[in-house]
């Protein structure tokens, strides 16, 4: 499929020429999706591709962004610095000018300062970096980039809104943080210490632990030291394994904790965790297949599924692509400096209220919603009759948190 | 002797330097032509990439090739140096007056000083002894990379290479620019290795990896030939790791650990650990397979480890193993003789392959696509590929194809056989 | 004690679980020289060929079916792939491995989805077997137990009480005069590698189940597996097992112990304040560096006693 594709890109990128404002009818806007695609880790970068897809069809149907379709093209960068740095020249290569990556906050960082050096180097063949999902706080902080902006919430504001509603819990007093020893797992880690005891004044932590990612086989001795430390309720920001197998260690020693997550919905973790967690496991997210608030997010949510026989799992790819549209729409080309200043400080409405682009940090503040995985629910995820059920909303102010991004702007 | 007798001999002195230089001179061409004609800054780079490989290969089979050392752990030579050179790059951006392009000098002191240190201990034996500990220092390695600040834990570490003083000319910033640096280091550094290959140490390495008794016996000390071919040989993987720092100015955990010296292990083998010229063919060969690969098929990985497999299966000598083979038949100048006979081999590994990969592709997009839609295309054929007819078509064209092979190689070998050994009569004559 | 009784049993299952993951590369290891690879990916196929037949069937045929088809695949491989590959060395047979590792997760991943599947552990043995402390002992760690140890018990009376046993003994320690006394080595090499496969199998069946069963099962074990293979020594089963128990009890204490490095040498008297350079160093916790005390086991195993604890020769 792609070799021929790629030979038309290379045809198209060498017609475009330097000037991608020059655009005429009938060209596409080309948008890279970077993700791995490929090997053990590909199933996070595929989950995130067919919603992009579809959603780009969805804007195409409504005849595109200035009358150009829109077109995604994928480059596999197999969870790799140097792969994604190769990729990124290529998409440049191709004429592209908008890079849409968000697994792995490392590679997101490592493509942020590739990308600033290839804005700053070459100024006719810039690009703009969509992050739809890595969400390690120092990529709207002290790493912040104009040419970055991301569509979700970051650790920080994910742990505000998860300890502005565990207060509210009145079961909840012992929290012990178990994370991944990484920068996510660090990241989550230090919020949790500073907003627990900020938000929650009824709770103390009694543990924290950072274990090795993805090298643990057998999760035992943690949850043996989550039950000696007394702890009823565990906040973890692990993915994958290191989250299925820790569940499961502690359902098989009669650990009886809720969990709040960051990660339980991704794609493949239901399915591990099943019956067994359900009432104790729940998740921070912008969205969950159980939001019925829009009726026309719902119908479209269920085309989707009527189309590819899957889930819709990020919703965040409908606001990002839509707010791209818009960014376009307003700077009347595809330029990505005037792109990007079209989108700082920009509001939309999207079908679960009004989002916020900061214009300060480039960070997305849209609503935040608490869920838990249950059996009562309308839509079940991956496992049949179980999904996610909405327990607590947060509204996008009150996921406002300051920044210390100081952003160096082309003049 | 006559003036025509002697203007044959001079020809036949200038064939005889064309078949023996020829292809120095049209590397020589290639490596500086070749930017300029793929002129993408992803080709530059891969290109560039290649260079880096080529070094680094090549410091591998000093262990592998040349001393009988197997190693799991060379990119942690690799890796250090190119962590060491970042953080350089990172000084260099904070005021000291330095140049970039020399970074590889203080990767190769980095990489001779962590092969000093690991290989004081590591090479007192050879075999599975030698190779285990390799392959527990780059677990080690690569584990604390992943939570130590000197190597940046998984974000890695970047700098700028376009700090610090810059010739004049030579920014850094084009892509291009790194890559003639990159060449240059690679052609230098190249060189070196093929000298150590010369030297008395070169020759006892070889010694030592063949028969250690006896080398131990006629008074070498084998595990001090081994050490210091060890310490050099990171040093070389040292020079190779600077280079991919101003490449990439970025390094991450995973250029230190196992799988990236499972990566360069591969990269020589293929390219045939018995000639110098080896890892530097399986270099470029793999590099380009790791980057082209992905963008043409999803069932890359597929392709990969199929490729591994019967390389090795078949193919044990490596590239420069298959090319040598030719070299007697090349200077006898009968090449041309074996072209009907590689022809007819050809057409049927030809069709094999457009039914095996057509075959693949289906199964592939079958059972990984995403969402409902059925039609795909292989080679601009667009169809369904649930229906069964696709399935038989490719099915029986590979089927043919294997059939087509096995009727045909037997012949194939048979002249490969006659033409090699009147070359041999030739050439002894 | 409460936290000493948890410790060692943990680690004392992980230990035996370990074990049972490296039995098989063992015997294979010591007899044919081979470092398998792609062992991990055997046990991979294990927990898949399980989970299918499971489906179908139940898990009790799964248990026995399932090693039997891994072993077959194994033979397979050794028949048509490494025997081909063996007079040309060791290296190109331990490349052949490594290719083999991503053929077969490509084939798990093109037969079973990119996602894990749902392998479960049998309704009858999901039962908490006994509560200690308020926490409980699952029945089905106990079955894996008792697994392992009839594994040991069985391949060990296999080796010494059998004639198979003996001429494979035989290979292990004297490869040579084994096949000058007429054994057909190269079938004996067959079945070695399919033995050793479907061992790898059996622990997937078990292991699958207990953990998951998802593509990256077989990257998640890693070359662990090696790592007790040699500390343990070449062609001694009891080394490996000794070797296993030792890896996972250290892992598990080490995880279950809060102790930095600079505690260490805090109570060696030396005073390591906050703004040393090295502070980073100082306050990795034992913890940390749980995942790698094996590789460092391996190492100075290696360095002071090259034939490994059980060891019968070197390479």
């Amino acid at each position: 499929m792609s070799a021929k594709r790629l030979f038309i890109g290379a045809v198209a990128a060498a017609g475009v020429g330097l000037g991608a404002a020059a655009a005429n009818a009938n060209e596409t806007i080309k948008i890279a999706y970077q993700e791995p695609l490929s090997g053990p880790f590909a199933n996070i970068g595929t989950a995130g591709l067919s919603d992009f897809l579809f959603v780009a069809a969805d804007i195409n149907k409504r005849g595109g962004i200035l009358g150009h379709d829109i077109e995604i093209v994928q480059f596999d960068n197999k969870l790799s610095g140097q792969e994604a740095i190769i990729q990124l020249q290529r998409a440049i290569d191709q004429g592209i000018r908008f890079l849409l990556q968000g697994q792995s906050s490392g590679i997101a960082l490592a493509l942020g300062d590739a990308i600033t050096k290839n804005n700053a180097r070459n100024p006719d063949n810039r690009i703009l970096h969509l992050n739809y999902a890595a969400v390690a706080p120092a990529l709207t902080n002290e790493k912040c980039s104009f040419w970055h902006f991301r569509f979700d919430a970051n650790v920080d504001m994910k742990m505000a809104a998860l300890t502005n509603y565990m207060k509210t819990q009145s079961d909840i007093s012992k929290v012990y943080l178990i994370n991944q020893n990484y920068s996510f797992g660090q990241a989550v880690e230090a919020a949790a210490k500073k907003m627990v005891p900020a938000n929650m004044p009824n709770a103390t932590i009694v543990g924290a632990e950072l274990h090795p990612l993805a090298r643990i086989q057998d999760f035992a001795p943690y949850v043996q030291k989550i039950k000696a430390s007394g702890a009823d309720t565990v906040i973890t920001g692990n993915w994958g394994n290191d989250l299925t197998l820790l569940i499961k260690a502690a359902n098989d020693a009669g650990l009886d904790v809720k969990w709040f997550t960051y990660y339980a919905g991704a794609s493949g973790t239901p399915t591990a965790i099943g019956k067994a967690g359900v009432g104790k496991v729940f998740m921070i997210t912008e969205w969950h297949q159980n939001v019925l608030e829009s009726a026309e997010l719902e119908e479209f949510v269920n085309r989707y599924e009527a189309e590819y026989g899957d889930e819709f799992l990020f919703y965040r790819s409908k606001n990002t692509l839509e707010m791209l549209k818009l960014a376009i729409e307003a700077a009347g080309s595809t330029d990505p400096v005037k792109v990007a200043f079209a989108f700082e400080g920009m509001k939309y409405e999207s079908e679960l209220g009004t989002v916020e682009m900061r214009a300060e940090d480039h960070q997305l503040f849209q609503k935040l919603y608490v869920s838990k995985w249950s059996d009562n629910v309308k839509y079940s995820q991956e496992v049949e009759g179980l999904g996610f059920e909405t327990q607590g909303v947060i509204e996008s102010a009150d996921t406002r948190i300051g920044t210390v991004c100081k952003m160096e702007r082309p003049s | 002797m006559t003036d025509r007798a002697a203007g044959s001999v001079r020809n036949i002195a200038w064939a005889s330097y064309l078949r023996s230089y020829g292809l120095w001179v049209l590397a020589a061409v290639a490596i500086f032509a070749l930017p300029h004609v793929f002129d993408s800054r992803a080709n530059q780079s891969m290109f560039g990439q290649m260079g880096i490989f080529v070094v680094f290969a090549l410091s591998y089979n000093m262990l592998l090739g040349q001393s009988g050392m197997l190693s799991f752990g060379h990119a942690v030579y690799f890796g250090f140096a190119g962590f060491i050179s970042v953080h350089v790059m990172r000084i260099i951006e904070s005021g000291f007056a330095f140049p970039v392009v020399l970074l590889p000098l203080f990767g190769a002191a980095a990489g001779l000083a962590l092969g000093i240190i690991f290989g004081s201990f590591s090479t007192r034996r050879a075999g599975t002894v030698f190779a285990m500990i390799s392959l527990g220092i780059a677990e080690l390695v690569g584990a604390l990379a992943f939570f130590i600040g000197f190597f940046g834990g998984e974000e890695g570490i970047s700098g700028d290479r376009m700090s610090g003083p810059s010739l004049p000319g030579l920014s850094l910033g084009p892509q291009i620019q790194v890559y003639y640096v990159i060449a240059a280091w690679t052609l230098v550094a190249a060189l070196l290795m093929y000298a150590i290959t010369r030297t008395p140490l070169g020759r006892m390495a070889n010694a030592v990896r063949d028969n250690p008794e006896r080398a131990e016996f006629i008074g070498y000390n084998t595990q001090r030939v081994r050490f210091r071919m060890f310490a050099l040989s990171g040093m070389f993987a040292g020079v190779a790791g600077a280079l991919f720092a101003i490449q990439f100015e970025f390094l991450q955990f995973n250029n230190i650990g196992v799988a990236a010296s499972g990566s360069v292990l591969l990269m020589t083998f293929i390219g045939g650990v018995g000639f110098f010229m080896g890892p530097i063919l399986g270099a470029i060969l793999v590099t380009f397979l790791e980057l082209e690969l992905v963008n043409v098929t999803q069932a890359w990985l597929l392709y990969f480890g199929l490729f591994f497999v019967l390389m090795v299966m078949f193919v044990p000598a490596g590239l420069a193993g298959l090319i040598m083979r030719h070299q007697p038949i090349w200077r006898a100048g009968i090449l041309h003789k074996l072209a009907p006979a590689y022809g007819l081999a050809l057409v049927p590994s030809l069709i094999f392959a457009v039914g095996a990969i057509g075959l693949i592709e289906i199964i592939y997009f079958t059972s990984t696509r995403a969402g409902l839609n059925t039609v795909m295309s292989v080679y601009t054929i667009t169809f369904d590929a649930v229906k069964p007819l696709p399935w038989i078509i490719a099915g029986v064209v590979a089927a043919g194809g294997f059939v087509l092979c096995r009727l045909t190689f037997p012949t194939v070998r048979k002249v490969w056989d006659e033409v090699f050994l009147e070359a041999m009569a030739k050439l002894n004559r | 004690m409460e936290l000493v009784v948890f410790s060692l049993l943990n680690g004392i299952v992980f230990g035996l679980l370990l074990f049972m993951m490296s039995a098989g590369l063992t015997l294979i290891f010591s007899m044919m020289g081979v470092l398998n690879f792609a062992h991990a990916s055997f046990y991979m196929l294990g927990a898949y060929f399980a989970f299918q037949i499971s489906q179908a069937v139940g898990f009790w045929p799964a248990l026995v079916l399932a090693p039997l088809v891994v072993g077959v695949a194994g033979g397979l491989v050794e028949r048509y792939g490494l025997r081909r590959v063996h007079k040309h060395g060791h290296v190109p047979e331990l490349l052949f491995t490594f290719g083999l590792a991503f053929l077969i997760q490509e084939f798990v991943v093109l037969g079973w989805g990119r996602v894990g599947v749902p392998y479960r552990v049998p309704e009858i043995l999901n039962f908490p077997l006994f509560t200690l402390f308020g926490t409980n002992f699952p029945a089905y760690r106990a079955f894996m137990v008792l697994i392992s140890i009839g594994m040991f018990v069985a391949l060990f009376a296999i080796l010494t009480r059998t004639r198979v046993g003996l001429i494979v003994q035989a290979s292990l320690t004297h490869p040579h005069i084994a096949a000058t006394l007429g054994h057909n080595v190269p079938r004996v090499f067959m079945y070695v590698f399919a033995g050793g496969t479907a061992l790898a199998g059996l622990a997937g069946v078990i292991g699958g189940n207990a953990f998951v069963t998802n593509p990256s099962m077989a990257a998640l074990l890693g070359t662990i597996v090696f790592v007790v293979v040699i500390v343990g020594g070449l062609g001694s089963l009891t080394g490996a097992f000794i070797a296993a128990m030792v890896i996972g009890i250290v892992q598990t204490f080490s995880v279950a112990l809060d102790v930095s490095v600079g505690s260490f040498f805090g109570l060696l008297g030396l005073d390591l304040s906050s703004n040393s350079i090295f502070y980073e160093y100082w306050t990795l916790t034992l913890t940390d560096i749980a995942p790698v005390t094996p590789y460092l086991l391996l190492v100075l195993i290696l360095i002071f006693r090259p034939m490994g604890l059980m060891g019968k020769r070197e390479t």
